[in-house]
């Protein structure tokens, strides 16, 4: 079986499709930007530190009931939604002074009131200085990721393909982030640990097109880079659209059913990979065109070692 | 053309076999336990085991299994109900000397055990637990050792006959003499006492101000850290939680997982408690020098005690909680300088009034503006004054708690004092169904990702496609292998990792099956294109995982809790797929298709 034809001849890298595509690549970062600088994101306890805590009722949730006895209690600023189902139910609280003992004991009783049936599914206290740190870290996670791929890539291939690597990761990071942000989803921990394997699979992805471009830019000679490029990403093509649709596949069946806590992990990744393999073709490959990369790039300098010899 | 040697093919199925055996304890499940270890760590022997077995047998209940696990006694049981029974006859009579907790043991048959192969160890939000990480409060750690200091150099001075003050003012000590002689031989007595200090001239001649160097300074912190995470595993141990974790993280972080532990307020008032005991002499003229007026509790009255400390609770080594005439009580054991000191004393101060003093530290919080500091407030309370009424060594009770306390006290001082105080800033417990709800939802994850990635490969690269499906079968059980080899915590985001490496790892094989297509379709036969189809496919597939790696060492690296769990399983999951969608999957190409006459491929 076959997704697309054999040998298939999209000018991907054309210049109008390579314009047209540069405008959708800004427009997305753009919006991305403009709604992280308007909107932010929608910032876990993890990163803002609070009072969190999950409570699973045997019959679905009267969350009017719940915000008038949490309001009754001094709890004026409690957030209370369901979570996932109609009988499990998600309190918020920001951080808040006093000992922790006694305000969890207070929340139990006032959640599982009159009901025995109640379970406290999950509570959690994060003061938000380790939130805070939290954040620090994983921003720094992401950018030191982003250093050593530039490096590694620039070992393998060339400055150019890391550029135009590191272009496309950092493309793709920022819409996903921005996504997040446009569509005020929960942005927690493990949406960072996402956002960076979104970066190893699109990475993934475009080295595997710059691996087929550096053979060809050398068993192609005569063509132009860019004829060799679209060449090369044409013979790429159903590889791309296969990972893609097996990691897809497993990625549907985890959101589907991995439940809540890790739908927004799933999320994340379901839309870093289909930008990533947007990017891939476009982002990272035209920017490498754009610096003017060519075989010449790639040929290993002949070493002079005349100097060595002269040494005593 | 494409025969893999013999010893590869023996070599190919070897790591598959010892894969599989690595994983196999997985599939036995888990059954409720009690775990028994010593409180003061020796492993146990046969002996000690048949006779816990026999304490269960005389509470009418024999244990389905019974075996030494690293010097521990693990019991396994049936039903819930029975557990129960034996937990509470094992903890009523070894209470004192051993702690038994309730745990989960693996099903896994005695042959399995003796091989010493363990199964995965599963993480908090899958097993429900408490996870609680501590702050060391690292500058109460320096300013009660100055403090120490401070009482040292007054003492050594005081002996030696020079007039002086002392004073401690941001953590250094001035010591004000009344000639630059005087200062010269104070300095030398000081020098003495410890080399490592910073002594340096007041400026007028006749004073000294001493403090703490660098190096104290960080080796105190390090002994802090190290001292209470001993002390916060005793605690812990006394508790009766099985496989608890206690770790340092960062310079000043402790960490605490329990699990199944489900109520944390219990646990948490032991774990941060900084409660302990001094005892210190009335000073009934009230006017020596360094005496202070201490506060009694209700009902017992204020009083002005010495300055020296006769014992502290770090001089005590064992301690338990029971009743005199209906007063609740703590027994007190001390050890060796702690008897000493306390029969020096009692011998010279007969019929003379001695406070016992319980210290607890708190931390509070202050809003300064927007600002919001954290202040440390230490109490320090006489529960109890009584005349020393004869001579006693190293054995005695006090009075003038509630049980609780007595209770409490007792745990405490047993386990040891922390060297600082600590404090909570990070708290999450997960309940059972949680748990077994995430586990539940991470393994139908998997079950429906693999269907759905292995009903599309053999659509669509038929033959091949099965054999890239047995090849991400052992990439699984790999997986399972590698995490319960090396007793990582499998976690909802490692299984997450699982799930996104079934869908990456078939990347290696589509690389390599199309390119045996476009191969073909340049006109090559099919051997040479099964050849040159792994061959030309290599670098592609090194250069795409090792980038990937990067990524998820670069995750293991600087991320905590969740991002670790599922860096771990995405690094383990990269590692086996290379393995098994190169080697193993060429292995089987080789077997099926290697030295035939083929005019075409089922690709």
């Amino acid at each position: 079986m076959r997704l697309i034809k054999e040998k298939t001849s999209i000018n991907f890298l054309g210049a109008t499709r390579r314009k047209v595509a540069l405008v959708i690549s800004v427009l997305f970062v753009v919006a991305s930007l403009a709604s992280l600088a308007t909107r932010g994101l929608e910032l876990g306890i993890d990163f803002t530190g609070g009072i969190l805590l999950e409570v699973g009722y045997p019959q679905a949730a009267d969350l009017e009931a719940i915000r008038t006895s949490m309001v009754d209690a001094g709890y004026n600023n409690a957030q209370v939604q369901l979570f996932g189902e109609d009988e499990v139910v998600l309190v918020r609280l920001p951080p808040m002074d006093g000992n922790i003992e006694t305000i969890r004991t207070q929340l139990q009783q006032i959640l599982q009131a009159g009901d025995p049936n109640t379970s406290l599914r999950r509570v959690e206290f994060v003061s938000p200085q380790v939130g805070s740190e939290l954040a620090e870290q994983g921003a720094l996670a992401m950018i030191f990721a982003l250093m050593m791929i530039f490096l590694y890539v620039m070992f393998r291939f060339q400055w150019k393909f890391s550029a135009g690597a590191v272009a496309a990761l950092t493309h793709d990071a920022i819409v996903t982030v921005g996504f997040f942000s446009i569509f005020g989803l929960p942005f927690d921990l493990t949406v960072v640990a996402a956002v960076l394997a979104v970066i190893g699979y699109s990475l993934n992805d475009t080295v595997v097109a710059f691996d087929r471009i550096r053979e060809n830019f050398f068993a192609l000679r005569g063509k132009s880079a860019e004829e060799s490029m679209n060449i090369s990403i044409n013979e790429m093509l159903a590889r791309t659209l296969i990972t893609g649709i097996t990691t897809l596949l497993v990625l549907v069946a985890l959101l589907v059913l991995g439940g809540e806590s890790i739908a927004p992990f799933s999320i994340a990744l379901i839309v870093g990979i289909v930008v990533g393999t947007y990017s891939s073709i476009y982002t990272a490959s035209a920017t490498a065109l754009a610096l003017d990369v060519n075989a010449q790039d790639l040929i290993e300098p002949i070493k002079d070692t005349s100097l060595i010899d002269d040494l005593p | 053309m494409n025969k893999y040697p013999a010893w590869l093919n023996i070599l190919v199925l070897a790591i598959m076999l010892a894969g599989c055996l690595l994983a196999l304890p997985n599939i036995y499940g888990s059954v409720p336990a009690i775990q028994i270890a010593d409180n003061n760590g020796v492993a146990y022997d046969e002996a000690r085991l048949q006779e816990y077995v026999g304490v269960a047998e005389s509470v009418g209940m024999s244990p389905e299994a019974a075996y030494l696990k690293d010097g521990r006694v693990v019991l396994r049981f049936e039903k819930d109900a029975e557990l129960t029974a034996v937990n509470d006859a094992l903890k009523k009579r070894y209470s004192r000397e051993a702690s038994v907790a309730q745990t989960l043991a693996p099903r896994s048959p005695k042959w399995v055990r003796d091989l010493g192969l363990n199964p995965m160890s599963l993480g908090l939000d899958l097993r429900g637990g408490v996870y609680v990480l501590l702050e060391v409060d690292m500058d109460t750690a320096i300013d009660t050792r100055m403090t120490l200091y401070q009482q040292g150099i007054d003492d050594n001075l005081l002996d030696a006959r020079i007039r002086h003050l002392v004073e401690l003012e941001d953590r250094i000590v001035n010591v004000r003499l009344t000639s630059p002689e005087d200062r010269d031989a104070a300095r030398l007595i000081i020098e003495r006492s410890d080399a490592d200090l910073l002594v340096s001239d007041g400026g007028d001649g006749k004073s000294l101000l001493v403090r703490m160097s660098e190096a104290q300074i960080k080796a105190r912190q390090d002994f802090a850290i190290d001292q209470n995470i001993t002390t916060l595993r005793n605690r812990v141990n006394q508790l009766g939680v099985a496989e608890p974790i206690v770790q340092r993280q960062g310079v000043d972080r402790i960490v605490v997982q329990l699990p199944g532990v489900q109520d944390p307020n219990e646990i948490n008032k032991i774990l941060t408690a900084t409660a302990t005991l001094e005892f210190r002499l009335v000073d009934q003229s009230g006017t020596e020098p360094g005496s202070r007026r201490y506060q009694g509790r209700p009902g017992v009255g204020d009083a002005v005690l010495k300055r020296k400390v006769i014992v502290s609770g770090d001089q005590i080594i064992d301690a338990s909680a029971g009743f005199d005439q209906g007063q609740p009580i703590v027994s007190i054991t001390l050890d060796s300088s702690g008897g000493e000191s306390m029969l020096k004393t009692t011998i010279e101060h007969v019929g003379k009034p001695m406070s016992a003093v319980f210290i607890e530290t708190r931390r509070e919080t202050v809003q300064r503006g927007a600002e919001r500091e954290y202040r440390t407030i230490k109490s320090e309370e006489i529960i109890n004054t009584a005349t020393i009424q004869g001579i006693f060594k190293n054995k005695f009770q006090i009075s003038g708690l509630n049980p609780g306390e007595a209770h409490d006290l007792a745990l405490l001082l047993r386990a040891g004092a922390l060297a600082a105080p600590v404090f909570k800033i990070d708290e999450r417990t997960i309940g059972p169904t949680l748990g077994k709800d995430n586990i539940e939802r991470g393994y139908k994850a998997i079950q429906i990702g693999f269907f759905a990635v292995i009903l599309f490969m053999i659509v669509y690269y038929k033959a091949f496609g099965l054999i890239a499906n047995v090849a991400l079968f052992t990439n699984l059980i790999f997986i399972a292998a590698m995490l319960s080899l090396l007793q990582a915590s499998l976690t909802l985001p490692g299984i997450a990792g699982i799930v996104l490496t079934v869908g990456m790892a078939v990347d290696a094989n589509v690389l390599i099956f199309e390119r045996i297509r476009e191969e073909l379709s340049a006109g090559a036969a099919p051997q040479a294109a099964i050849n040159s189809g792994y061959e030309k496919a290599l670098s592609s597939i090194a250069d795409a995982n090792i980038t990937t790696l990067i990524a998820a060492i670069v995750l293991f690296g600087l991320g905590t809790g969740p991002i670790k769990g599922f860096a771990i399983t995405l690094m383990l999951g990269i590692i086996t797929s290379m393995f098994t969608a190169i080697i193993g999957t060429r292995a089987i190409v080789n077997l099926i298709f290697g030295g035939r006459k083929l005019t075409s491929l089922p690709v």
